[in-house]
């Protein structure tokens, strides 16, 4: 599996002790460490150094889109293509085709930012390797690929430990 | 300080939650579901039966009739509509102002919002009387032409409005489901339940930069939800209020059919969320008595909305001195359709205002009955608004009743079954409860911890 990395991983029990030993890990000069966890944990982007998502403008991008898109399905359709008189209405009616330029706009908006996601996050993935299956639940882990900057398992096993890792362990993620 | 009531109870470990969560995904069904379960698939194949000879024989089966062309199909449409507004109120809305309390009850309400929309979608394609032309509403290049759809008709707008927010609840409720699927994968001990689960949890892993992202996108898909729960039932209402008719052609509709919505909606969350209480006890713990509480005020509140509707439409009648707008409301309060006029301020006006008292709030049986009541009363409302508008319009030689027939009772009380049968695969194929959102609120309200 080439895709994935393998490295050491420690198991933690405790959300407040996870977020204090991410910053530690952080300033020990690791870069490519991953926390897991079962939930997202409360101060955990400002320990880890992540950046605000940019998913952000993904959304506003495809909504510009969807916008313009719905103008111009009506406009095109009603004015250009095909005008037909309905009641006397103009053939652009600009007021009559906002109900569908708003679904159209909030449509893209929504799909993108779930596809921008699924880009972000590498899923769909099929059967990645499971660290332990209770991250998924009620334990935390932090994993340190083996390609990270000053990659030592015995300096790692302490450095874990002594930030309260109840269990180190040699694992793929 | 106001103390803050704890919002899960039995102080329990994150490891207790999930496994009280997962439960009844990972057990085998009890008697009571079972039993419930077949009822609502016989109403659900019921259902299917009737529906198909009502396609095969046409809508004549049903009461339309001139002038009464609307009838079943379009006021359980919007009923069915209607509640599905409360689940993304509770999901998108609640999770904008930051009311942890929403979180117990966000995943079952989302699941009601996207089985409602379903239910309630079936009704217009059928309605059009021939459903296999249905493609016709989308604008797709055909050969006659290509003759396009009207973009100027408030239908049309419907066939948008209702399939993006059908798409984009289904969505919302999915991503909030993809961490509890994983959760699932992660505990299955057979291979079956591992690869179903791992399919659908799209091999999530929960890294700091996934949660990162993942909220974010949370948080978007609230932010465009609430703008669209509301521009659905708006639209909704100017299929109405577009037109001409006395009774339907006013501009108060669309705040008054979202209140009414949210109401009906709420209702029958209180219905859904009594039953599950009952057939699930663990979850008792997660749905407290607080939560259906904060739930029972905003039907009472929703509900007072809806009541001041009532009383401004009859004004503006009155006060507008159109002697047609005026007709139809004396008609609908004193006319042939009184009885429903009346059923309809009953169950939505009167009823609820039992919540004034706190013992009736928090009162299982109570609360039970009354949401029975409001959504009873919001399919009269409906009712109300869509047939006695169209039965008594400006010519007398233009009246008539709506012909109520077998056909149209079998297609109300048939979209329940199908609905229930959704809802009761959904409590027991997927988690009822968002594992992962409720962990970070697990200590609201405790003893000893800054949260509170």
């Amino acid at each position: 599996m080439a895709k994935y990395k393998s490295g050491l991983a420690g198991i933690f029990l405790d959300e407040h002790k996870l977020v204090k030993a991410v910053a530690q890990v952080r300033e020990n000069g690791f870069v490519k460490f991953d926390a897991i966890s079962p939930f997202p944990v409360h101060g955990m982007e400002e320990a880890h150094g992540i950046r605000r998502s940019w998913i952000p403008y993904v959304t506003f991008i495809a909504g510009l889109v969807g916008l313009t898109s719905g103008l111009l399905l009506t406009w095109w359709t009603s004015a250009v293509d095909w005008p037909l008189n309905v009641g006397g209405k103009p053939f652009f009616s600009l007021p009559a085709f906002i109900p569908v330029m708003f679904e159209l706009t909030i449509l893209f908006a929504a799909l993108s930012s779930v596809g921008a996601l699924f880009y972000a996050c590498g899923i769909p993935r099929i059967d990645p390797p499971i660290i332990d299956p209770d991250l998924t639940s009620h334990k935390f882990a932090i994993f340190i690929p083996s390609d990270d900057q000053n990659y030592d398992e015995k300096k790692i096993e302490t450095l874990l430990r002594s930030l309260g890792a109840t269990e180190v362990r040699k694992a793929q993620h | 300080m106001i103390k803050r009531n704890q919002l899960i109870l039995g102080d329990k470990s994150m490891k207790n939650i999930t496994e009280d969560i997962v439960a009844p995904v990972e057990s085998f069904p009890g008697r009571g579901w079972s039993a419930m379960f077949l009822g609502a698939n016989g109403l659900f194949i019921f259902y299917i039966t009737v529906v198909g000879i009502v396609i095969a024989y046409g809508m004549g089966l049903l009461g339309v009739t001139h002038p009464t062309a609307w009838g079943t199909m379009i006021v359980t449409f919007v009923f069915w509509i209607g509640i599905g507004h409360a689940g993304t109120l509770i999901s998108a809305i609640l999770f904008l102002f930051r009311q942890k309390w929403r979180t117990s009850v966000a995943r079952t309400a989302e699941a009601m919002t996207v089985f409602a929309v379903m239910t309630a979608g079936i009704f217009p394609l059928i309605h059009t009387g021939r459903p296999w032309l249905d493609y016709w509403l989308f604008p797709y290049p055909n050969q006659r032409g290509p003759l396009w759809v009207n973009f100027r008709s408030p239908l049309l707008w419907d066939v948008f409005a209702v399939s993006t927010y059908a798409t984009v609840s289904i969505v919302f409720w999915y991503i909030g489901l993809v961490p509890d699927f994983a959760t699932i994968r992660d505990r299955a001990k057979d291979r079956i339940r591992r690869v179903i689960y791992g399919a659908l949890s799209l091999g999530w892993r929960g890294t700091a930069r996934n949660w990162s992202h993942y909220e974010m996108l949370y948080l978007l898909l609230a932010g465009l939800s609430t703008p669209l729960v509301l521009s659905v039932h708006t639209i909704v209402s100017f299929d109405f209020a577009v037109s001409q008719l006395p009774g339907w052609h006013t501009t108060i509709f669309p705040p008054y059919f979202v209140a009414g919505a949210i109401f009906s909606g709420f209702g029958m969350v209180v219905t859904l969320m009594t039953l599950v209480r009952i057939g699930f006890p663990q979850f008792k713990d997660y749905i407290t008595i607080d939560h259906m509480e904060v739930m029972n005020k905003i039907i009472m509140a929703t509900g007072l909305m809806v009541g001041y509707a009532y009383g401004s439409e009859f004004f503006i009648a009155w006060y507008s001195g159109n002697e047609y707008e005026r007709f139809t409301f004396i008609n609908r309060a004193l006319g042939p359709y009184a009885w429903s006029y009346w059923v309809m301020i009953c169950c939505n006006v009167l009823i609820p205002q039992v919540f004034w008292f706190k013992k009736f709030r928090r009162s299982i049986p109570v609360m039970f009955t009354v949401s029975i009541f409001v959504n009873i009363g919001m399919w009269f409302e409906r009712f109300v608004i869509t047939v006695t508008s169209l039965a008594r319009d400006f010519l007398p030689a233009n009246w008539g009743m709506y012909q109520w027939s077998f056909y149209d009772a079998g297609v109300l009380v048939g979209s329940f079954g199908m609905f229930l049968t959704l809802f009761l695969l959904y409590l027991r194929l997927f988690p009822a409860i968002s594992i992962a959102e409720i962990k970070p609120v697990m200590n609201v309200g405790k003893e000893g911890s800054h949260h509170g």
